[in-house]
């Protein structure tokens, strides 16, 4: 394999069409005599409809259908994993109709859909629309929601638990080793709700072509090929090779497009039903309502340590609230991506989590960039730090007595914690010492100390996270209950010009997998970038692939091109060692070239392809044709880990945070293009800075968002952070085949228990002892806790 | 129906439009010019930013009706037939975009930036910039993108 290009900060080829305006995102697409819908959604977070009056609608001039709970009720969308009760009994999984017909349980549950010759007539005629509610006592919190006597979201489902869960050591050997604590730390939060915010709307096209019996929808998601199966299988009932699945341009998605919605088999059945192409695209308003929000955990947490400052245990009693229905992937998010990651870097001996997921009357919780992780990291880091401070010690001091030592899983074995996973490969002290450099630690507490003296509050604030990514084996995970597999695609298609098309399952939309395969495809094939295409995005063109999320593109989609290409090349040898005369053993491949060991006769790549499919000197039994498609299932998660540190000053007077630096080193394994690892770095430390500092979805008592807009939901913009400070280590991945492990959720993963522990830091540098400030941190919030 | 004359990327329409036609949706479904997005519905995200007779505007914010006789850029007509204009070069040169869809108003709002302000500093940048959010890149490339169109990081390397 060559390194022209692996390892560089190679522009990205998708750049063009979006800086010139040609980007093609799904309501860029307008298809002939479309059609458009809007969905009319129940104002109240809990109520029963009493009636639905849709006649003035209908007569309306311009209005092509109207759906509503009646007609199309009884389809639902299913939850892709199965988490059991304790007990062993199967968790509660209530219908999710594609429009409600009985009783509306969150605000925005979706009653009517109308279809129209425009967006405006739709909107109008759904003004005409008159439904009756009769208006039930809403709960928006998990915590309360299991209370004797609180509002039922759903009248069979006992206490609105959809199921309690535990991990880890058995909980009377936890209360043990906490019972013999010299020290124990408790910290009572809440890991807000937020709104994943990307910026490109929801937006959905559904056509059915009657000449060929062909539906297709467009639709702006993370996985089209996860989106054809659910919606064909378990919602609609269609038939799978008859349903075509396009997830063009997407602009942005941070778990929030993984899901299978329900306005996405809405179209679909409106398309068929009208015969013309039904288009819809959300508003941020209804995104606010609609798109499956992120964390949501009402946490008590204790840690106890010996005299020593070693952890010696780790109790944690959670509530997680999953909304009114169950998103796709929501049931794993706070039990197998959370409590099997609360080992952290550390030695931990004893760990246990008792987690209660929750129905509320309130948007659906999912997976938002980290899912789980986040939470799991912010629990963490914030006992570390806070643990410091309760006893005196450094944080970093603390840290480096508790890290698990270093592991490269190679020659030495992973790490087995007390929470299911095996680490792969690990090097914590030196992602800690080189952010310790970066600060300048010594010179910044000296700061700190001066800056105190003169009334300003410094503060810095530490993070040593690890995550775990390319959730796999299928094995395993179906075994824990995931309905689906979890491996990935990649197809390479050699043409006979030696020109090469790659099909993968992986799709993206932000992350330049369009550059970073390219370049792989490129080194591995000794060809320039430019004669690579890579393809994705289409179930009618890509084999069945899981799609992008838990950064797995290029651990898991990179992987299963690699094979492919090591197909290639091994045809490409036999095909050489025919026409040059040779054994295919005595074949070399580099650089474009297969050569016979040891002399100078050789063959380029584009001949090999062009003899394949023009196979006139050629060997025996061998197919015609150089194009392998492979599948790759991983044999574990991918591990990567880092250092974050947060410098934050705070305004006395104001409670006002100002972030000064953020250093992050970050370990991800292998690197393929480091300017766009950077750059998801970059976006995810904006994003948990947002949770830290800015963001959280408020509900009032009667469940209505109460900043459900950009004007009332504060998102991090320009002037609020600082240029980053960014620097990696490399231990790479035992178990693939690049060495990669993944940098999508890093940065969010990271970074927001980094800035609470700085701000607090910086309060107990001014003699204010806060164990606690719930994000995110306002300078209300801030001032009132030095009050 | 009002009927109103406007002068796009150098080209002139003429259309009736309804009056409650946005701006925004006059340029991406009448004209088809699908560059400029929208991205929230409070005038607040500015993935709608164009220029109306050589100022920044959130497409959003005004009716298509109130442009009658306006001159206006949208990103489609910012570059120079094939060349670029030093905004979208210095995007692309410090991966100052991911998922792309902020791009054209956030490109649209710096060059109007520039144009007001050639050599800003890093603060003056991500003030101007205020107005436009991006969920990708933590503004960073973003900042670094539009020093690169001033000419900056050339001079400081």
């Amino acid at each position: 394999m060559s390194n022209k290009f692996i390892g560089k900060s190679v522009k990205r080829t998708e750049d063009k069409r979006f800086i010139t305006g040609k980007g093609r995102y799904t309501d860029d697409i307008n298809l002939p005599g479309m059609t458009h819908a809007y969905i009319l959604r129940s104002p109240y977070a809990h109520a029963r409809i009493k009636s639905i009056d849709t006649s003035a609608a209908a007569a309306m001039q311009g209005v092509v259908t109207i759906m509503t709970g009646d007609e199309v009720g009884h389809y639902g969308v299913p939850c892709g994993w199965q988490v059991n009760f304790k007990n062993g009994d199967t968790m509660k999984e209530p219908p999710h109709p594609l429009l409600v017909k009985d009783k509306v349980r969150h605000v925005g549950d979706a009653v009517v859909m109308v279809v129209a010759e425009s967006r405006e007539i739709a909107q109008d005629a759904a003004e005409a629309i008159i439904i009756n509610y009769e208006v039930l006592p809403a709960v928006t919190d998990a915590s309360k929601a299991v209370e004797a006597g609180a509002p039922l979201v759903h009248d069979d489902v006992p206490n609105n638990i959809c199921f309690d869960w535990e991990i880890g050591n058995p909980k009377a050997e936890v209360d043990e080793a906490m019972a013999s604590a010299a020290h124990i730390t408790t910290l009572e939060f809440v890991n807000q709700r937020v709104s994943p915010n990307a910026m490109e709307p929801r937006s959905y096209i559904g056509h059915y072509d009657g000449v060929y019996d062909k539906y297709t929808l467009y639709t702006s998601t993370q996985n089209p090929h996860l989106i054809r199966l659910l919606m064909c299988a378990f919602v609609l009932g269609l038939p799978e090779h008859k349903v075509r699945v396009v997830g063009p341009d997407v602009g942005g998605g941070f778990g929030s497009k993984i899901y299978h919605y329900t306005e996405e088999a809405l179209v679909t059945l409106a398309a068929k039903k009208t015969g013309r192409p039904v288009k819809w695209t959300e508003t941020r308003s209804e995104a606010f309502l609609t798109d499956a929000h992120g964390r949501d955990h009402v946490t008590k947490a204790e840690m106890g340590f010996d005299g020593d400052g070693k952890i010696v245990g780790l109790r944690i009693k959670t509530f997680a609230n999953l909304g009114a229905y169950l998103s796709t992937f929501s049931t794993a998010v706070p039990t197998y991506l959370h409590g099997t990651l609360l080992q952290g870097v550390y030695t931990t001996p004893k760990i246990h989590l008792e987690m209660t997921c929750v129905f509320t009357n309130t948007t659906a919780v999912d997976a938002y960039r980290g899912a789980g992780r986040p939470e799991a990291t912010y629990l963490l880091e914030r006992l570390l730090d806070l643990s410091a401070l309760e006893m005196g010690v450094d944080p970093t001091e603390l840290r480096l007595k508790n890290f698990i030592p270093a592991f490269d899983g190679i020659t030495q074995p992973g790490y087995q914690t007390n929470v299911a996973l095996q680490y792969d490969s690990g090097n914590y002290h030196g992602v800690l010492q080189r952010g310790l450099e970066m600060l300048g630690y010594e010179d910044f507490r000296k700061a700190q100390n001066e800056a105190a003296a003169s009334g300003k509050l410094l503060g810095v604030g530490f993070s040593t996270y690890i995550e775990a990514c390319g959730i796999a084996p299928s094995a395993v995970v179906g075994s824990l209950g995931a309905r689906a597999g979890l491996y990935e695609v990649g197809q390479v298609r050699v043409q006979p010009t030696g020109k090469v098309s790659v099909f993968t399952g992986a799709h993206s939309h932000g992350q330049g997998h369009e550059t970073t395969f390219a370049q792989v495809v490129a080194d591995r094939l000794g060809i320039p970038m430019e004669d690579v295409d890579i393809i994705h995005g289409d179930s009618d063109t890509v084999a069945f692939g899981m799609g992008t999320y838990g950064s797995r593109s290029l651990a898991v989609g990179g992987s299963a091109i690699m094979k492919s290409l090591d197909k290639i090349i091994e045809k490409g040898a036999k095909i050489a060692a025919h026409k040059l005369e040779c054994s295919p053993d005595d074949i070399e491949f580099a650089d474009g070239k297969f050569t016979v060991k040891g002399t100078d006769k050789s063959l380029g790549f584009g001949d090999i392809a062009l003899t394949a499919y023009v196979p006139h000197v050629y060997p025996a039994n061998l197919e015609p044709g150089l194009d392998f498609s492979s599948f790759y299932d991983p044999t574990n998660f991918t591990y990567p880990f880092g250092c974050h540190i947060a410098v934050v000053e705070v305004d006395k007077e104001t409670g006002a945070t100002k972030v000064k630096r953020f250093i992050a080193v970050d370990d991800v394994g292998n690197v393929i293009n480091p300017m766009i690892v950077d750059g998801q770095i970059h976006g995810g430390v904006a994003q948990g800075i947002g949770q830290a500092l800015l963001e959280g979805v408020e509900f009032d008592g009667n469940g209505q968002i109460i900043n459900g807009s950009y004007m009332d939901y504060a998102m991090p913009r320009a002037d609020d952070l600082p240029m980053f400070e960014l620097d990696r280590q490399v231990t790479p991945c035992p178990h693939n085949p690049l060495g990669v492990k993944g940098a999508g959720e890093a940065g969010c993963i990271g970074s927001t228990p980094a800035v609470v522990n700085a701000v607090i830091d910086a309060l107990w540098s001014a003699g204010h002892q806060v164990k606690d400030i719930r994000m995110p941190l306002t300078p209300e919030r801030v001032w009132s806790a030095m009050q | 129906m009002p009927k109103i004359t406007v002068t796009v990327n150098g080209t002139q329409h003429t259309h009736e439009v309804e009056g409650r036609l946005l701006l925004v949706h006059y340029l991406r479904d009448v004209l088809g010019l699908t560059g400029t997005h929208v991205g929230c519905d409070t005038s607040s995200c500015g993935a709608c930013t164009i220029h109306l007779n050589g100022n920044a505007v959130k497409s959003c914010s005004m009716l298509a009706a109130q442009a009658d006789g306006a001159t206006i850029t949208t990103i489609e007509g910012l570059a120079s037939g094939d060349e670029l204009h030093p905004l979208q070069v210095g995007f692309k040169e410090e991966h100052g975009l991911q998922c792309g869809f902020c791009t054209p108003g956030m490109i649209m709002c710096a060059a109007d930036l520039l144009n007001r302000n050639p050599n800003p500093t890093e603060q003056e940048i991500r003030e101007g910039l205020e107005g436009n959010i991006c969920r990708c890149t933590g503004y960073h490339n973003i900042v670094r993108a539009v020093q690169h169109a001033a000419g900056q990081l050339e001079a400081a390397s």
